[in-house]
């Protein structure tokens, strides 16, 4: 669509700008300001430089919690991504069952994140929990408050669970976007169910596809609240990702400078991989 | 030697159907009862593996349920699919406390402000990147969307201290303007999206027919996009309702969200388990309404109004 060129349209970007600019410039700042002063109480400060970032770039346990936070990307975007894919194609299309299968999978995308955490909480547990009885059943010894590997499996389970709705629902409204006749037309070229998939509806899923990665990855990278309640980031520091890692320094011993020097690279980070991902993926595009 | 007959009767039954009336050489029974054949087992694969996700997704959720109907001793007594002792204790415990059920009232209200905000300012924005150029357009609208990609956990301590400094601290207005740090940019674009799929005909007839611009939008436009609006509501709730760490950080007792409160359950005499998964049902049915409100719209919705 051709856009008319007219500056007045800044008016009415106008309250978008000072809403969001009042939640996220000004507190921005503030965060900037912190990173380049050492600061003792409200009065007593001084401007350090550049030494935050320093120590921050050298801190091992920031190391740790950044590759453990990129192993858990990978591992759920790995994961949610094909199972999304697969239950798209399964969804029922029409009738009632069509919209019942739609409020169902959408379920655990509405439950707060605590509560997420609550329920593997529960359901991982091997006394009360039936995931952890059963593996209990099968000779496993399951304790995810004790066992880094059980943990891990519990926190990339939970991950799995909560959000492969998501691509799964974004799959289906970039499948129901197929119109019929592409389908008729491989009836006629005997394609295969595979080269149905590959040839008509991979290629039509590619724009929420790249939605889904970037939420996906976005999301994950920020991840916090659900692994708090399951695990606490343990045992050890196993379960600690960046997000949380920055929450107990911040707030935890209140190390205000090197908090917000690490929450800026952390933004930076995540702003940096979307812009990759993002700009691979256009480039691949515009290739074909 | 019965796959390879088999492959030359469907492909001779296919050349039927490909080339419809220039051949009738081919008998056509076979023809119809292998396609169909093929369609139905894939419709079975398909409901079987869809009701085996469906199952492993639930049946957390069901647990939840199962175990908020229970008492504490026969929680912790062993496991079983359906309650022996059926109580309705840890929901009574819930809706005679005001500080439990208070914590509800406070999400919705803060979930109901930041809807209605981030919808209000998200509206004009939209329409304006959906139709005009304007200088610093692209680069706007860039910087909204990065802005869905900052961690909560970085705006934490400065969130508290700018709501404390003007007085906002602990009130749901404070939550709602905080939330809308990822949802109005998640609102400005989906709504970009739907807007961008009506035709500009339609601004510009009824600009002839001088209509205003404030008339025409309200009018006219607003319910043409209907099902967008619905759908950037149900997201709006869905991210605001959902998130704790904001919430949490920003309120104390006047406005605590019901999330805050949960964590009430750990006391010196252990956890009461009855009493976290009656609360955590209760977080969980009005998503369940909001969805069913939108259901059919959300197909489209959820592809942010792109496919």
């Amino acid at each position: 669509m051709t856009k008319v060129e007219n500056n007045k349209a800044w008016w009415l970007v106008l309250p978008v700008f000072l809403i969001v600019a009042f939640s996220a410039i000004i507190p921005l700042m503030t965060v900037v300001n912190y990173s380049v002063q050492d600061i003792f109480d409200p009065y007593t400060r001084y401007f350090v430089g550049t030494e935050w970032f320093k120590q921050v770039m050298l801190d091992e346990r920031l190391h740790d919690a950044l590759i453990r936070q990129f192993i858990f990307s990978f591992t759920i975007l790995a994961i949610e991504i094909p199972l999304g894919i697969m239950v798209a194609l399964m969804m029922p299309t029409k009738g009632k069952g069509a919209s019942l299968a739609l409020i169902l999978v959408a379920i655990p995308l509405l439950i707060p994140w605590n509560v997420v955490g609550t329920i593997w909480q529960i359901f991982g547990r091997a006394d009360i929990g039936l995931f952890g009885a059963m593996m209990a059943e099968l000779g496993i010894n399951y304790n995810y408050a004790s066992e880094p590997m059980h943990a891990w499996l519990t926190v990339v389970l939970m991950d799995v669970w909560h959000w492969t709705p998501l691509v799964a629902l974004l799959c289906y409204s970039g499948l129901r976007a197929i119109p019929e006749v592409y389908y008729q037309a491989a009836r006629i070229d005997k394609a295969s169910r595979w080269a149905v998939f590959r040839y008509i509806q991979l290629p039509k899923l590619t724009n929420v596809l790249i939605i889904g990665v970037l939420l996906r990855f976005m999301d994950s990278f920020m991840i916090y609240t659900e692994p708090f309640v399951l695990t606490g980031g343990g045992p050890g520091t196993s379960t600690t990702f960046l997000s949380q890692s920055l929450v107990q320094q911040a707030i935890g011993q209140f190390d205000l400078g090197p908090a917000a020097a690490f929450s800026l690279v952390y933004f930076l980070i995540i702003l940096l991989v979307c812009w990759v991902f993002y700009t691979t993926i256009m480039h691949m595009q515009k290739d074909k | 030697m019965s796959t390879s007959s088999s492959i030359t009767s469907q492909r001779s039954s296919e050349e039927t159907i490909a080339e419809g009336s220039y051949s009738s050489q081919a008998p056509q029974a076979p023809v119809v009862s292998l396609a169909e054949r093929k369609a139905r087992n894939a419709m079975w694969r398909g409901r079987i593996g869809m009701t085996v996700y469906l199952i492993l997704l639930l049946m957390p959720i069901y647990w939840l349920i199962n175990m908020s109907f229970k008492t504490n001793t026969e929680i912790l007594s062993g496991l079983s699919f359906f309650p022996e002792n059926f109580t309705l204790e840890n929901y009574a415990k819930i809706f005679g406390d005001p500080t439990w059920y208070m914590g509800y009232v406070n999400s919705i209200i803060y979930v109901s402000m930041n809807m209605v905000i981030s919808l209000l300012v998200a509206l004009p924005a939209a329409y304006a990147f959906s139709r005009y150029k304007f200088v610093g357009d692209k680069h706007m609208f860039f910087w909204l969307l990065s802005n869905r990609m900052a961690p909560p956990a970085v705006f934490l301590l400065p969130f508290f201290q700018l709501y404390s400094s003007v007085g906002l601290f602990d009130t749901h207005i404070a939550v709602a303007l905080a939330h809308c740090l990822f949802n109005v940019p998640l609102a400005v674009w989906i709504l970009e999206g739907f807007m961008s799929g009506v035709p500009r005909e339609i601004d510009e007839t009824a600009y002839i027919d001088g209509y205003s611009f404030p008339k025409f939008f309200v009018k006219i436009f607003l319910p043409l996009i209907r099902s967008g609006i619905g759908v950037t509501a149900f997201f709006c709730f869905m991210f605001s309702w959902v998130e704790l760490l904001l919430a949490r950080t920003l309120t104390s007792v006047d406005a605590k969200p019901i999330g805050a409160i949960m964590t009430r359950t750990v006391s010196a005499s252990g956890m009461d388990w009855g009493l976290l998964a009656a609360a955590g049902v209760l977080t969980i049915v009005p998503g369940i309404l909001v969805i069913y409100f939108v259901r059919n719209h959300v197909a489209k919705g959820f592809a942010l109004g792109r496919v």
